[in-house]
């Protein structure tokens, strides 16, 4: 099976100082400039099959935002490639970019804030057709923009109206509908139900799994619910501080958490029947992603940490057909 | 899903229900300023046949009926309701063309301001970084000289340069390029601050991640969601270079006395003031503010609608 896109090695930060008169600092009897950055993806290396649903998953700021949107184009990678089918396109001009943008389509968050206010349904729905096949008949246009409204469960007469007419489900379908009207072979799914109602969550949900399985479309789903990984997910990444802990399959994450973080973050899982018996309680906060931790970014954390976490970063190692970032998983420490 | 299928509503319908429409019908100083600027507007449109008088034609203009007071007065003539300026002319023809003037200048100088401030606020807003810093501080650098300063320089040295013959010719022109250039800035800033909040929105990404280019998501996607501030600004600045223009005209440097314009004509009378000829002042000059309040009164009402957040004082 051959790995539809490749992310490798990747870095994204974000400055933070001003402009370079901000910068000017004086320390220690001189001035020097003071430069300072959001490490928000700290080397992440991963692998998106064909036709899986590869949930990244973490708490807030964790950087799975960004890798979805380093993975779009959104934004350059400060390091590190993205491959699409074997060829790089992260450092493409927007012309070489084109052919690449029908394959990948994007849904966003926030139903209110990613459909044009001043656009009709039809309008937002036709605009991306007529960019990338712009000799396409009248006529075989609205009978897709048509099929793809009636797929995602949207009357196709709706289609002269404005997106304030419509509830968040009904947005949040329309914005699929948008993303699937180019035929695509993989979309980046940036939380996409996670601003819903619990009722119309599921609802999305099943509606993007009906259109994996027509169309035979990738994922690369971005969550922080973890009930959705294991009702959606073929395989996991766990991030936290904008590395990856532990890439899996969802059955093995689950059944058998193998990094740190990730058996603190499933035990949190709050359940009905539970009293919470094996509980992990992690000691401290998320830090700064300013001022990264030196070795692994968890060790501040860890229960298991010792010497070598703090001094060396962990790499992804197979272990189990599972790939973790851990030294103590790696030297048997855990067990 | 129920299927309550609607046909759309036409234009005209979907206006009636708005909301603008609705709150201009509760507003009464809105309804009233509508009226008297619909009704300044369409007289100075149709000065040609309201004018019983053409003020450009000399032929029409004798010296000898100079200074004739309204015809409500003593010594009034029949012929000259608001009574005739310092040539002889018609005061009503004039002040009916004059408003036709000062209007035109407005407008036309409010477009060229809108057109040079959106393109600019745009570019910066969008594009942002070095950009946005070297066309913002060129706007703080154009606002840093007053338009009237900059204006007053100009026309004098056009005037200096090019003599009075062209000038006269040119001066409704000049007038409208000096005072359109002058205030893009208010136009530039307004739609650069509203696109730095429209363009972290989702639909913006939503537009790059289709591929289209930055001019259509600039012109197509974001521009459409940044014009209400635009027309707000508009009104306020339509009323502003009426002022300019009024401004610069009584300190000579607008339009000439052959073709006057309201801040002309107020000029050229208000040599006679003390002598008794009021007329050729106060009556221009009560149109010139009637029209910039009821179109300042338009704009408060405007950005109060389109403005809900804003609280009324």
């Amino acid at each position: 099976m051959t790995a539809l896109v490749n992310i490798k090695n990747l870095y994204k930060k974000f400055p933070i100082h001003g402009d370079w008169l901000d910068q000017i600092s004086f320390a220690n009897g001189r001035f020097h400039m003071k430069r300072e950055y959001v490490h928000a993806i700290n080397g992440v290396s991963l692998d998106v099959q064909k036709g899986e649903a590869l949930c990244v998953v973490g708490e807030s700021g964790c950087g799975k935002s960004t890798v979805a949107r380093v993975v779009m184009g959104l934004l350059s990678p400060s390091g590190g490639e993205i491959c699409y089918e074997g060829q790089r396109i992260d450092h493409l001009s927007s012309n070489a970019m084109m052919p690449y943008r029908r394959k990948m389509q994007m849904i966003f968050q926030n139903p209110y804030a990613s459909l044009n206010p001043r656009m009709t349904i039809k309008q937002t729905l036709e605009e991306p057709i007529r960019w990338h096949q712009p000799k396409l008949a009248t006529g075989e246009l609205k009978d897709k923009v048509a099929e793809v409204m009636k797929s995602v469960g949207v009357d196709p007469s709706w289609g002269e109206r404005f997106p304030h007419e419509f509830s968040g489900g009904q947005r949040q379908r329309i914005s699929i509908a948008r993303a699937l009207i180019v035929d695509p072979e993989f979309i980046v799914a940036d939380e996409p139900i996670s601003a819903l109602d619990v009722s119309i969550q599921a609802q999305v949900l099943n509606l993007l799994m009906d259109a994996q399985e027509q169309r035979g479309l990738t994922y690369l789903f971005i969550t922080h619910d973890l009930s959705v990984v294991e009702h959606f997910g073929t395989r996991v990444a766990v991030m936290y501080l904008g590395s990856l802990c532990e890439v899996t399959t969802a059955r093995k994450l689950f059944a058998a958490p193998r990094h740190p973080y990730t058996q603190a973050l499933l035990s949190a899982i709050p359940r009905l029947e539970d009293e919470k018996p094996d509980f992990i309680r992690l000691k401290g906060e998320v830090p700064t992603p300013v001022n990264l931790p030196s070795g692994c970014v968890f060790h501040g954390r860890c229960p298991h940490a010792n010497d070598r976490c703090k001094r060396e970063v962990p790499v992804l190692r197979e272990v189990d057909g599972t790939q973790v970032a851990c030294h103590a998983v790696e030297e048997g420490r855990l067990d | 899903m129920q299927s309550n299928v609607k046909a759309s509503p036409s234009r005209w319908a979907q206006f009636k229900d708005s909301h603008f429409w609705h709150s201009f019908k509760k507003d009464k100083i809105a309804i009233v300023s509508f009226t008297i600027f619909a009704l300044i507007l369409s007289a100075s449109l149709l000065a040609p046949v309201l004018a019983p008088f053409d003020p450009y034609d000399l032929t029409q203009v004798d010296i000898m009926d100079a200074e004739i007071p309204p015809n409500w007065q003593e010594n009034g003539d029949e012929r000259f309701v608001f009574g005739t300026d310092s040539q002889g002319r018609d005061m009503w023809s004039t002040i009916l063309y004059g408003t036709r003037i000062s209007l035109m200048i407005g407008v036309c100088a409010v477009l060229l301001q809108a057109f040079l401030g959106i393109v600019i606020g745009l570019i910066a807003g969008y594009f942002g970084g070095k950009v946005d810093n070297f066309l913002m501080r060129l706007a703080d650098i154009q606002l840093s000289f007053s338009t009237l300063m900059v204006a007053i320089i100009v026309l004098a040295v056009f005037q200096a340069a090019f003599g009075a013959e062209l000038y006269q010719e040119l001066a409704l022109f000049m007038l409208i390029m000096v005072i359109g250039i002058a205030e893009w800035p208010q136009y530039a800033r307004t739609v650069r601050a509203t696109v730095l909040a429209e363009r972290k929105k989702e639909y913006v990404d939503a537009a790059r991640v289709i591929g289209l280019r930055s001019n259509r998501i600039m012109f197509r996607h974001i521009l459409p969601n940044t014009l209400s501030p635009v027309l707000v600004i508009s009104t306020v600045q339509i009323a502003n270079a009426i002022i300019s223009e009024a401004s610069l005209s009584f300190l000579g440097l607008g339009m000439p006395p052959s073709k006057p314009s309201l801040g002309s004509l107020i000029s050229s009378g208000f040599e006679f003031i003390f002598s008794g000829s009021w007329w050729i002042t106060i009556i221009p000059g009560i149109v010139l503010i009637c029209l910039v309040l009821v179109v300042n009164l338009l704009g408060d009402w405007m950005r109060d609608v389109l403005n809900p957040k804003l609280y009324k004082g």
